[in-house]
């Protein structure tokens, strides 16, 4: 565990930068493999509709991710207005014994799954109030990743990409400007398609990564998860080493200029 | 005998049913989950004292894999 550079959401202290979605995994065994493998401490989970009728011992995902080892964070996908994302995450309260850390995100549109800023912002005001601590997926601009910081929120998540894309980091430089002026922890959220994305949002300075996608779509989602955990690993010291300068005109040799045979 | 709707779905109840009766039918109990009644929590504390009327919409969710 690493002492020195915890991750702090909400006065929690966290070791691990990396969270992990558990959705898209070919079984139960795979998502509990693929989890472990990322080393990641706080898992999202969906809250839906009991499927009635079905055999009531049938395994489920809280017998793979014990809640006695994760830290469960219940999200608000699939909701498109303010309402049905609160209404979800009190019942995603009710259900994991009041635990009050959550994920609101608000979907704007089915194509792209984009956020609705207005209803993310109505529904985070709702939540703060509701004594929810709140980290909130949303677009990557800094007017309103400030506004959700006002209201309260504990962790601002702006996308790098679309959801389920794997495109990467599309816009660096928005992201620059909400890490620069937030005073939460600031995550991407959606977009990471391969290690390198994940290491670079930690070199900009994001204090983590929220994936799903591209741990559960790779080929080899275990092997993935634990790429993806070193990534995250290598881009935060890299981040806290700070880089050298670019220099784009002019080269500085490695190896000592003088000594060199034959002159 | 009133009848309701059960995550969207048209049941019929004995008079008299609470929530916990409900669950029991179903044989969700034990399961970990979150009960809505017309839109409030029915917390689990109350599920057993909680009468079940005519015309409730109620909604029983789990946690599922989800990113």
């Amino acid at each position: 565990m690493n002492t020195q550079d915890p991750l702090i959401i909400a006065g929690k202290t966290y070791s691990s930068r990396l969270l992990v979605g558990t959705g898209k995994y070919k079984d139960f065994d795979e998502t509990r493999r693929a989890v472990v493998a990322s080393g990641a401490q706080i898992v999202t989970v969906a809250i839906r509709r009991v499927n009635i009728g079905q055999d009531a011992s049938a395994p489920s995902l809280l017998d793979a991710l014990p809640m006695s080892e994760f830290t469960y964070l219940p999200n608000t996908a699939g909701c498109y207005s303010a309402d049905e994302a609160v209404r979800t995450l009190r019942l995603g309260r009710e259900l994991l014994d009041g635990h009050d850390l959550v994920k609101l995100e608000v979907l704007g549109d089915p194509h792209t799954l984009f956020p609705n800023m207005p209803e993310t912002l109505k529904a985070a005001e709702t939540l703060v109030r509701d004594g929810f601590k709140v980290m909130v997926y949303c677009s990557d601009d800094p007017i309103q990743a400030k506004m959700l910081e006002d209201i309260g929120v504990v962790a601002v998540m702006p996308l790098a990409s679309l959801i389920g894309s794997g495109m990467g980091i599309l816009n660096p430089w928005n992201l620059k400007l909400i890490i620069d002026q937030a005073k939460v922890p600031v995550f991407v959220d959606a977009g990471v398609g391969t290690a390198s994305d994940a290491a670079v949002a930690l070199e900009l300075g994001c204090d983590g990564v929220l994936m799903n996608t591209a741990i559960a779509l790779a080929q080899d989602p275990v092997l993935m998860a634990s790429a993806m955990k070193k990534a995250v690993e290598a881009g935060r010291e890299a981040f806290l080493a700070g880089r050298m300068p670019k220099k784009y005109y002019t080269a500085s040799p490695s190896s000592p200029t003088t000594g060199l045979i034959g002159k | 005998m009133p009848q309701l709707t059960v995550n969207g779905e048209t049941r019929q109840l004995p008079e008299g049913s609470t929530v916990l009766q409900l669950l029991e039918q179903l044989q969700l109990v034990g399961k970990r989950l979150a009960v809505e009644r017309n839109g409030d929590i029915v917390p689990r504390s109350a599920h057993a004292t909680t009468l079940l009327l005519e015309g409730d919409a109620l909604e029983i969710v789990v946690a599922v894999g989800g990113g």
